[in-house]
């Protein structure tokens, strides 16, 4: 399968998506610079963490206005496969291909730890090979995690099953102990009403390696391949 | 010549009388401002050059050592590690976010200039006590400015894209008015790929790349080469604010222009600005240079020439690029979205010539302002607080409540966990950081995937440490426990080291007695490196850690922070910190029977207020068996951690705060020394291990075979409690609520 990593000037996670994607997933990734359009061939788009344009203005915003993210879209309202980490997923909610917007973290401190989280929704093809309610480990490191959306919307995405994953603690529970930002619910991770955008701040690149600590983030991207296949 | 502008510019009479027969004629304003710049203690070195001569510097594997933007060492047959550490003091205490932020940018290009890709840092960071705060006169909250500087390192760290995978944080008082922010970065090179600050030719252009050149930092290396008064909230503008966003892209840029082979050499711009970098790159290159000061990219409109050269606005470098390429050069950096000119080349002149619209505004000898700055062999004095000092006996104490005891060193800021600070660094991106934030020393993978690839089977291992008490008490013997603590962090991984470097925090070189423990103490440095063989390969000083008040002065504890790296042949094999497996034996290896001494101990400090004591003098031969044990038994040791700060007390009890769960354990020791002096003693070398029992016998008998001491205390066990048995006394506490104490007791102090 063929990877898009999207490189904006700022992305600092490009290189170890790109690692991982080649070495651990044995697949094929290849770097897109943001003032490209041409995205045809690719099979998943991956916008990785980092901090684009270097966080000027708000995460995300100068990111979401580039070429690159105008093909995104396109590509999306095609039904390709997107999925933004950490940096990616603000570029997302900034651009409107995801609903809501990232805040920064309630204590107003950058945040990197290893983090439970709780997968809700296994039923999309970026979370197809977790179980239900499945308790994932896999690292945050955000300023601005703090996922905010109103009650009504909020009300509805639960209905349509478009949150995905949860902060928790190591037995699952949705705690505000748990909750490492402030976000909404516990929210970590949504997905689009379509099914084919998801938007994530944990990194699942930084767990897909026994020796770095866990191997859970190869739950999410291999259940992309699992999609694909 | 008005005194007056001669200070302004950190000259006095003598150097300016120098400088005249130097150049054989009165400077003009833009001259004598660069010879303030590169003459300040910062980059000259005048007052601490002649004791660096006594360090070790070379070893087979050392492929760079000082002289250079960063020392060089080999892993293996093909790639190599670039280090180095410096200190962002002063602008740290003035504007505690940036003075610490641009810290970290400048070591990152100091790296960088090497041809290494930056893939990791550390900080040590010195503060007042913030127990103390609203007490001080004069002296700002410690509070805050640790607040400050952790966001600024996390800040540009984050942003950048290099992880912060370790480090230490001391609180003291004495830091109180002159905090200490040091920052070290390593990078990872193909060896024949390295990079040097020099140019290869005559006529080569001297390209300039980065950012554009502002008026901030002008006289930066004035300002760190003096100590604080009341006056130096003045000293704000001088200040240089950093912008991670540049320097990511420039480190994207340099790496892709070294790759495709289209620059011969590179230097950061740091001190001194444009006049430090230009200079420097003439002096190393043997060659003359020419400056075109209006083609410099400014931020600022009406900057004068002298602004121009002597602005340390960050994030720039130059390069040296033959002709043929600069226009490739030029096109990448503005890929890039950097700025990029032509500002000079090299000459056959040996001068530095500086020009600005047609008109020559500074026309030096290289040799004068790099090679002739002044060399002080500075008046030094044992000091007269020694005499008190080394009277203390320890017999005097009162015994303590031992239980209290362990409750108060546990709680110490200085002891306690360090996760309020190292939560706020991005620790793992680059996917290498094998053993994180919170063990004695990081283990970092060597691999890569782009702008190089590298793909190195090896790892390494790196700790920092710097126990400036133990250096005030006895500057020699506590120089060379400096050493040895971040050299021994670095062996009970399992790992081989290789090298150090390090960051000289000292006082007021002109106090005789502060000049006199630095010489003291580098001698001290200088023997460990010797004898435990791993030579300094890079190094920064940073004097005038002063505070003046209206009634007296304060002199930071002399603080040499020494980082030291040594390579482990796989980075699954690094011993953790943590205990791994209940049931497994506890015990100690190396000095187990020395009679302890709780001289200038955080246990001394903390429980009876009193800093004081004799340093006695470290095993090195200890230390080179042990380190050869850990080496040769690694597959056998589930665990280890060195007995340090806190003791061996603490020690044990911190081996038990692994990040999954908190281990219980039940130890009985037997000593014929006081209790109190046995568990918080931090002079012996002395490694707390765990193993499983069925390999016992076999580490037991490879200590013995060494001639190093082994010892039995006890075990890990499921039910979270602290059993302790010593001689006579019982000890039974829950561990859930000692570690409470351990992990809270910084971010109570700090959030």
């Amino acid at each position: 399968m063929k990877f898009g990593i999207a490189v904006y000037p700022g992305s600092n996670c490009d290189y170890d998506t790109y690692r991982v994607i080649r070495d651990v997933l044995d697949e094929e990734p290849q770097f897109i610079d943001y003032r490209e359009t041409n995205l045809k061939g690719f099979d998943c788009i991956i916008l990785p963490g980092g901090f684009s344009f270097g966080d000027y203005l708000r995460p995300g915003t100068l990111a979401a206005h580039t070429p690159l993210t105008s093909a995104v879209k396109e590509f999306a309202e095609k039904g390709g496969l997107v999925i933004g980490i950490c940096n990616g997923f603000q570029i997302l909610t900034e651009a409107h291909l995801l609903p809501g917007a990232l805040m920064p973290n309630i204590h107003g401190k950058f945040v990197c730890k290893p983090q439970y989280l709780k997968v809700e929704n296994n039923k999309t093809p970026f979370t197809n090979l977790c179980k239900e309610n499945q308790i994932l480990k896999i690292p945050i490191a955000h300023h601005d995690g703090n996922y905010y959306i109103d009650e009504d919307s909020l009300k509805k995405m639960e209905d349509k099953g478009q949150i995905v994953i949860r902060y928790c603690d190591k037995n699952g529970n949705i705690s505000e102990e748990a909750n490492p930002n402030g976000s909404v619910g516990n929210i970590a991770g949504i997905i689009n009403e379509r099914g084919n955008v998801f938007g994530l701040m944990p990194h699942p690149e930084r767990a897909s390696e026994s020796i770095l600590g866990s191997e859970d983030g190869k739950y999410i991207l291999e259940s992309i391949l699992n999609y694909l296949k | 010549m008005d005194e007056k502008i001669l200070s302004a510019h950190g000259l006095t009479v003598d150097e300016y009388k120098r400088i005249k027969e130097l150049i054989g004629r009165e400077p003009n304003e833009v001259e004598l401002g660069i010879f303030g710049a590169l003459w300040s203690e910062h980059c000259s070195y005048k007052s601490s050059k002649p004791f660096l001569k006594v360090f070790p510097t070379e070893a087979p594997w050392v492929i760079q050592g000082p002289g250079e933007n960063a020392g060089v060492v080999e892993i293996d047959d093909k790639y190599a590690v670039a280090f180095k550490i410096e200190s962002h003091n002063h602008p740290s205490y003035i504007e505690p976010f940036h003075g610490a932020a641009t810290g970290v940018g400048g070591i990152i290009r100091d790296i960088l200039s090497m041809g290494a890709r930056p893939v990791c840092a550390f900080d040590s960071l010195r503060f007042g006590d913030p127990r103390k705060d609203g007490t001080r006169n004069n002296i700002k909250d410690a509070k805050p400015i640790a607040q400050g500087v952790v966001k600024g390192i996390g800040f540009y760290g984050n942003c950048i894209g290099v992880p912060t995978i370790g480090g230490e944080v001391v609180f003291d008082e004495v830091y109180a008015g002159n905090p200490l922010v040091n920052a070290f970065c390593l990078g990872i090179l193909e060896k024949d790929k390295m990079y040097r600050a020099r140019a290869t030719k005559i006529g080569q252009k001297m390209v300039m790349v980065g950012s554009a050149t502002g008026r901030d930092g002008i006289h930066g290396a004035t300002m760190a080469s003096a100590e604080f008064s009341e006056e130096t909230e003045d000293k704000r503008p001088n200040v240089q604010i950093g912008d991670p966003f540049f320097g990511k892209r420039l480190i994207e840029c340099t790496l892709e222009v070294m790759q495709k082979g289209l620059i011969e050499g590179c230097q950061d711009f740091g001190a001194a600005g444009l006049a430090g970098s230009t200079s420097e790159f003439g002096s190393k290159s043997g060659m003359g240079v020419r400056v075109y000061l209006e083609n410099v990219p400014l931020r600022d409109e009406n900057m004068t020439p002298y602004e121009i050269l002597l602005s340390e606005s960050q994030e720039r470098m130059l390069y040296a690029v033959d002709e043929e390429n600069v226009d490739e050069v030029i096109k990448i950096a503005k890929w890039y979205g950097l700025e990029a000119a032509v500002i000079g080349e090299t000459t056959d002149t040996g001068r530095m010539e500086v020009f600005y619209k047609g008109e020559k505004v500074a026309d030096l000898p290289i040799s004068a302002i790099v090679d002739d700055a002044p060399v002080y062999n500075r008046p030094r004095k044992e000091p007269e607080y020694l005499k008190e000092t080394r009277k203390f006996n320890q017999n005097d104490l009162p015994k303590v409540d031992i239980k209290e005891a362990i409750r108060k060193v546990l709680s110490s800021p200085t002891i306690a966990k360090k996760e309020w600070v190292y939560r706020q660094y991005d620790h793992e991106v680059g996917i290498n950081t094998v053993v994180k934030p919170g063990s004695d020393a990081a283990v970092l993978r060597i691999k890569w995937a782009v702008k190089p690839e590298i793909n190195s089977e090896k790892a390494v291992a790196i700790s920092s440490d710097g126990n400036g008490r133990w250096v005030y008490l006895n500057p020699y013997e506590g120089g060379k426990r400096v050493v040895v603590e971040a050299v021994r962090n670095v062996y009970i991984t399992g790992a081989k080291p290789l090298a150090i470097t390090d960051c000289l925090n000292w006082g007021n070189p002109e106090n005789p007695e502060i000049m006199w423990q630095f010489e003291q103490a580098t001698k001290g440095m200088a023997d460990a490196c010797r004898e435990l063989n791993t030579p300094v390969i890079s190094g920064n000083v940073s004097l005038y850690n002063e505070t003046v008040l209206p009634d007296k002065r304060i002199n930071i504890y002399p603080t040499p922070i020494v980082v030291a790296v040594g390579v482990l042949d796989k980075p699954e094999n690094a011993i953790p910190s943590f205990y791994q497996n209940e049931g497994d034996v506890i015990a100690i290896v190396g000095e187990v029977d020395k009679e302890p001494t709780i001289n200038g101990s955080e246990f001394l400090k903390e429980v009876h207020g009193i800093v004081s004591g004799e340093i006695p003098p470290v095993n090195l031969e200890v230390e080179k068996k042990l380190a050869e044990f850990f080496q040769e038994n690694k597959h056998l040791i589930k665990s280890a951690h060195d007995v340090s700060d806190g003791g061996l007390i603490t020690a044990i009890l911190e081996s038990a705060f692994s990040e999954e769960k908190t281990f219980g354990v039940d130890v009985s020791i037997n000593t014929p020394y006081r209790e109190d002096f046995e568990l918080f003693d931090e002079m012996r070398s002395i490694i707390v291990i765990s193993l499983e029992e069925k390999d016992l016998k076999a580490v037991k008998e490879a200590a013995q075979n060494l001639g190093i001491g082994f010892k039995t205390l006890g075990r890990v066990i499921d039910k979270p409690v602290l059993k302790l048995k010593i001689n006579s006394i019982n000890i039974e506490e829950d561990i859930s609520s000692l570690r409470n104490l351990w992990e809270n007791s910084v971010r109570k102090l700090l959030d």
